[in-house]
């Protein structure tokens, strides 16, 4: 019974100039499912996310939403970004219900309920700490109930504990509401804690499709956990090795390139 | 013994609060104004400097309680008044609708910026006896100096401020559903606000200036005619005292500008308390 969007991306390629950035890109995400992406700057996440948040357009390829190929902005896609983005004149109450209509701000203040900051729904966000900032940021993304939330880094400039209180955060209303999500990261723990799968992109494209079979909430002492970080890790850094000798397991699935 | 101590509580607040130094802090920027003044009034008094250059405060004060009492004062005080307002809101809409113009469409600002820019480096004063020849000495000549003077703060403050806008926000806007109006309301002219806001202080200095400048050339009626007239009459006195009236409507204006700035931006983190 989830509510998240099916996403399918075929053969998806854009290119800058000369520059390719994504390669016949194909990746299957289920209604529902939590995805990871990772992989060195450079790689193309962010310009994959921007594909299928509808901001770009792909050079070749294209991207189904339930079987609709994207077009243009779609209002059961919500973004959040690596900064807040919020609105610094409106108060916080006003930055969650951004872009809502009608009688909006019961659901702006159920929003910031669930990511624990109804008390501050008339501050400035200039007296906000960073990890509140991101929590306000990510109310206004629940609030408008997204079928598809795409996570652009949206923990890596905060401190270690306040995100990995975010993760949590994330993952509670998540496996509450299950909307389909994506979310971009650098740091491979975070990947593993979250994602059901984790995909490693490298030079635009999928160098590394891995299922996470572990239960949740993940523990980062678990060794399972820290196997599997190693793991990407691992792949992450010796690629030219790894692509030569591609050694599937079971829970590892290499995509052709 | 503790009893007799104690201090009625009123006082102690006013003693803690020099000893803070609250008063010292508000009373401190008036210090060297009056320091001068009395300085002033010593020196024409000991005829160190003649009253015919410069008249002692006193009856500078003098000749302003004079004007205030035949209502003189505030004739010539609304007539300056209405002429900088009328030229704020001529030249302030102007620049500001030809800042959100090029600012926005970039068709706009190839076609109009230049042109603007090339206008802007004539000073507006230089043109004082082409605008007499247009519009003669009457109203419409100071009016349309001071429109002239406010115009390009106005204009080249709220370009900057548009164009600064983070695209950043602007592409949040777009994916959380705002439409091109919204997102001008909602982002792009807040976002812009602390820098037009700024151009309204710099373009208050340059409607003074340019008002004192206009009023001198001829004239019937206005601060400016009010020196004039009693520089021909030999009254330094009421001299002196409209140049003071000057800095006070500057000072004003200032203020209001300031109240503005801290009404419309209590967001932002320098106008935040604590």
């Amino acid at each position: 019974m989830s509510r998240g969007v099916d996403l399918r991306v075929v053969e998806l390629s854009k290119s800058f100039g000369s520059k390719r950035v994504l390669q016949d890109l194909n990746l299957e995400i289920k209604p529902g499912e939590f995805v990871a992406i990772v992989g060195r700057s450079g790689c193309g996440k962010s310009t994959l996310l921007r594909l299928i948040s509808g901001l770009d357009r792909p050079t070749s390829g294209g991207i189904l939403v339930d079987g609709e190929p994207v077009k243009q902005l779609n209002p059961a896609v919500r973004m959040m970004f690596q900064d807040a983005r919020l609105l610094l004149w409106q108060r916080v109450l006003h930055n969650v219900g951004l872009g809502l209509r009608g009688n909006w701000k019961p659901k702006a203040q159920q929003a910031l309920e669930q990511v624990g900051l109804v008390d501050r729904a008339h501050d400035w966000i200039a007296v906000l700490s960073g990890g509140q900032r991101q929590r306000v940021a990510l109310a206004r993304a629940l609030v408008s109930e997204p079928r598809l939330l795409l996570l652009d880094e949206p923990l890596g400039a905060l401190d270690a504990l306040t995100r990995i209180e975010m993760q949590r955060l994330v993952e509670t209303i998540w496996q509450d509401q299950q909307f389909t999500t994506l979310l971009i990261t650098h740091d491979v723990e975070e990947a593993v804690t979250l994602g059901d799968r984790v995909v490693l992109l490298e030079a635009g494209q999928i160098a590394l499709n891995l299922a996470v079979p572990l239960p949740r909430p993940r523990h980062r002492g678990d060794p399972a956990f820290a196997a599997l970080v190693e793991q990407i890790l691992h792949r992450i850094l010796s690629r030219e090795t790894v692509q030569s000798q591609p050694s599937p397991s079971e829970s590892v699935l290499v995509y052709s390139d | 013994m503790e009893n007799t101590l104690r201090i009625p509580s009123s006082r102690t607040a006013f003693i803690q609060r020099v000893l803070r130094g609250s008063y010292l802090k508000v009373l401190a920027p008036w210090g060297i104004p009056l320091l001068l003044i009395l300085i002033w009034q010593i020196l024409v008094q000991s005829g160190v400097i003649s009253t015919r250059v410069l008249p002692s405060p006193a009856s500078v004060v003098q000749a302003g309680i004079q004007l205030a009492s035949t209502g003189e004062l505030f004739h010539h005080v609304r007539v300056s008044a209405l002429r900088a307002l009328i030229g704020f809101a001529i030249g302030g809409s102007i620049g500001f609708i030809l800042g959100l113009l090029n600012g926005t469409f970039s068709i706009s600002e190839r076609l109009l910026d230049t042109s603007v820019q090339m206008l802007r480096n004539i000073p507006h004063l230089a043109m004082i006896p082409l605008v007499i020849l247009w519009f003669g000495i009457g109203e419409e000549a100071k009016i349309f100096l001071v429109s002239i003077g406010i115009l390009f703060p106005i204009y080249i403050n709220t370009f900057h401020g548009i164009r600064t806008v983070e695209p950043g926000l602007l592409e949040m806007g777009r994916v959380y559903g705002l439409k091109p109006i919204e997102l001008f309301w909602q982002i792009v002219l807040p976002s812009a606000l602390p820098s037009i806001l700024i151009g309204v202080r710099y373009a208050l200095g340059i409607m003074w200036l340019t008002l004192i400048v206009a009023e001198t050339i001829a004239n019937d009626a206005g601060i400016g005619y009010m020196a004039m007239n009693a520089r021909e009459f030999l009254q330094t006195d009421v001299v002196v005292f409209s140049i003071l009236m000057y800095a006070l409507l500057g000072k004003m204006a200032d203020a209001i500008a300031r109240w503005l700035e801290a009404r419309l931006l209590q967001w932002h983190p320098s106008y935040q308390e604590g």
